[in-house]
């Protein structure tokens, strides 16, 4: 039987295209203290982030890249040819009407429908660093909800921010962490009071689109006691000839009783590195939920943490990871328990295509003082073609007696004979790759708010038309 | 009248020849059964007309109301009309039967249309009646856990939506008990008609008392060696291959 060719000329038509750029701030290339002065004075922050900005960079320059686990082509990133700020000296607008027309047109090519954004409490669309649209429904900011830019946040809400900013992950939490902590600028900053039930999602989409520009957004979601709020981000990147860095931080904050979910759908252009850090804190009876899902970029390292830190508190990830020819899905979940009764649940679903290589890396952390902890992980990886590969690493640390834990994992292939019977239904080879892989990640994707589904089916459908000859 | 011909058709996997110049012809509105010993080569015969890339035809042609089809992708064939009911149907984890019949009834819309879901549904619960098929079948995913009656029906069932010219149906007997078989078979008969050829490939006569075929062809080492009646089916029954093969070296094909 022939295999599935390999060869996967991605469909990028999708992301592939820019505009002309116009950035009135520009802190050129490379990164130094000079940089940091420059940004820090163009967004007007005050002295304490300036510091907190400097002493980052001290901590990114002194740790190496973490080669020692990590794949070596982090060494193909080239610090000192990647500009680390541009704005247009936008501030974040309130109307739809004056986000300028070709931002307007780029989102419209991204497939950002009109009645989503009906549906929508909130959007803050980001294009590069600043958002340029920013709209809360009036209900929610009557509740209270704060949902705005972190410079905004820092700047009008600093008895919130600063209590809580870069205490999920600190500065020196990797090298990475360190370099956003360094550069960052937009994102989202959100808090929502003790009690607030957020009903419809807050909304971000992120988009890079200016060549050699690394993007470091920073976000920080705080969910005060009994509060519910669930945030997604959706991000595509136009396709550029050199190598482009994504570095985001995000933090969340569930205190007691709060749920958060975190939702995430990515595609990023094929050159993209994206390396990003998410951790939350889940408080006595907190729950957090990352949902996320990362399709494109060259190399995605994340894998998004729960520190379970109250009793009773749940943590989870969904995770699904799709990763095509030359790219490599690194991605994996943390829980870390510290407290009784705390439980965690990770499902992770990876399909490696043509050449693409998916990564699983799993941490859970349950100390051997703590009685009744629960995990339960599940890690799935289907290859399409012969010469896919996946990896997995699971590192499950549990001392003591009172604890629970489960791990499975799955490896599984479509195969020839699959391909050949939906064939014979009428579906092309790349219409059956993609019902197959659609059937492998559906039991998750039922998990993903509606129209976020609809559109990873879509993604899915492109990549798999990629993956035939 | 409109027909599926195969001539003189040589087929290999690798350097053997399993098909040694075949020649049939199955007519619409006909049902044509061949029976013959294990490694006969009729499995492979059903695989080749459906475009199996295991295999390479080496001489012959296939002629779909008169367009060869060789040298055509299996999904292009199906949409001309040739449907292959599979001795082994495939699971498809996470696909659900109503998703999978869903993308291969949207696959033969023209360009740019799109299915109406509601047409969709009343056709297939429609066709599942017929069938008596349990509407709750529709949600499972495709021959996951299916019995192997419930895999037979839902090879019916895809026929019955797809509505193909010529289908195929290779061994729907093997694995069945009998209430199963009656009732797949039954599903068969409801869909014989005048559009409709069909090639029933069997190991076994009893099939044949379900399905009852209007002529008869016996296959031995890649040939078609003997055809005739539905009496044949008995005779064969009763003589056993052996029969054929000494018949085949003494007398000439009919």
């Amino acid at each position: 039987m022939s295999q599935p060719k390999t060869e996967l000329n991605l469909d990028r038509s999708v992301g592939d295209f820019s505009y002309p750029e116009h950035h009135a701030f520009d802190a050129g290339v490379g990164l130094n203290r000079d940089t940091i002065n420059y940004i820090t004075d163009v967004k007007g922050e005050p002295e304490w982030i300036r510091e907190f900005r400097l002493k980052a960079l001290d901590i990114f320059n002194s740790k190496p890249l973490p080669t020692h686990w990590a794949t070596k082509d982090l060494e193909s990133l080239d610090f000192d040819k990647i500009r680390y700020y541009l704005s247009n000296g936008q501030k974040p607008t309130r109307s739809w009407e004056e986000v300028p027309e070709d931002m307007k047109e780029t989102f419209e090519r991204l497939g950002i429908p009109e009645q989503e954004r009906k549906f929508l409490a909130g959007v803050e669309a980001q294009f590069d660093s600043e958002a340029v649209y920013s709209n809360i429904k009036k209900a929610i900011g009557e509740q209270g909800v704060i949902f705005v830019g972190p410079t905004e946040g820092l700047l009008k809400h600093p008895e919130i921010f600063r209590k809580w900013f870069g205490k999920v992950i600190p500065s020196g939490d990797n090298k990475f962490s360190a370099l956003n902590s360094a550069v960052f600028s937009g994102g989202s900053f959100i808090y929502v009071p003790p009690g607030v039930k957020v009903k419809h999602p807050l909304q971000a989409y992120f988009r890079i689109n200016a060549e050699s520009f690394g993007q470091f957004e920073r976000t920080l979601i705080i969910a005060d006691e009994g509060s519910e709020v669930m945030y997604m981000e959706g991000c595509t990147a136009p396709k550029f000839e050199t190598a482009t860095l994504h570095s985001a931080v995000v933090e969340l904050v569930a205190l007691k009783g709060a749920k958060i979910q975190y939702v995430t759908v990515q595609n990023w252009s094929s050159n993209v590195f994206n390396l990003v850090t998410k951790r939350a804190i889940a408080h006595e009876d907190a729950e957090v939920k990352w949902i996320d899902c990362n399709i494109g970029s060259r190399l995605t390292m994340k894998y998004p943490g729960v520190v379970l830190k109250g009793r009773k508190a749940r943590g989870e990830v969904v995770s699904i990871a799709l990763a095509s020819n030359g790219q490599h899905q690194d991605t994996g979940a943390k829980m870390i328990h510290l407290a009784d009764e705390t439980t965690s649940n990770i499902v992770s679903k990876s399909i490696s295509a043509g050449t693409g290589r998916a990564t699983y890396r799993g941490l859970v952390h349950v100390p051997k003082h703590l009685k009744g902890c629960k995990n339960n992980t599940v890690c799935d990886a289907l290859l399409v073609n012969t010469d896919s590969r996946t990896d997995t690493y699971p590192a499950i640390t549990v001392r003591g007696t009172g604890n629970a834990v489960q791990h499975e994992a799955s490896v599984s292939q479509i195969s020839a004979e699959q391909i050949f019977y939906m064939q014979q239904r009428g579906l092309t080879e790349g219409q059956a790759m993609s019902l197959s892989v659609n059937g492998f990640v559906n039991d998750l994707v039922r998990q993903f708010p509606m129209e976020y589904s609809v559109e990873l089916k879509r993604l899915i459908d492109l990549e798999m038309e990629g993956s035939v000859g | 009248m409109k027909s599926l011909v195969i001539k003189d058709l040589h087929v290999n996997i690798g350097d053997r020849e399993i098909v040694k110049g075949l020649s049939l012809e199955i007519e619409r509105g006909k049902v044509h059964a061949i029976m013959g010993p294990n490694g006969s080569g009729k499995s492979t015969l059903s695989k080749v007309i459906a475009g199996h890339p295991d295999y390479t035809v080496t001489g012959g042609e296939i002629l779909l109301d008169g367009e060869n089809i060789l040298g055509l992708e299996p999904d292009v064939r199906s949409r001309k009309g040739i449907f292959l009911g599979f001795q082994h149907p495939m699971e498809i984890p996470g696909v659900t039967v109503a998703n999978f019949l869903r993308a291969a009834v949207s696959a033969r819309l023209p360009e740019g249309e799109e299915l109406e879901a509601t047409e969709y549904y009343y056709k297939l619960y429609e066709k599942m009646d017929i069938l008596e098929m349990d509407r709750s079948f529709t949600s499972r995913p495709i021959n996951v856990g299916f019995s192997g009656g419930e895999k037979k029906r839902c090879e019916v069932l895809q026929m019955a939506m797809l509505e193909p010219s010529y289908a195929i149906l290779d061994e729907m007997d093997s694995g069945l008990d009998i209430d199963a078989l009656r009732i797949a078979s039954g599903g068969v008969n409801k869909l014989r008609g005048p559009d409709l050829g069909i090639l029933l490939i069997t190991h076994y006569q009893r099939l044949l008392d379900y399905i009852t075929p209007d002529v008869i062809h016996v296959m031995v080492n890649g040939k078609i060696v003997m055809s005739g009646p539905k009496e044949l089916a008995l005779e064969l029954e009763a003589k056993g291959y052996d029969w054929v093969k000494d018949e085949a070296e003494t007398a000439p094909v009919a």
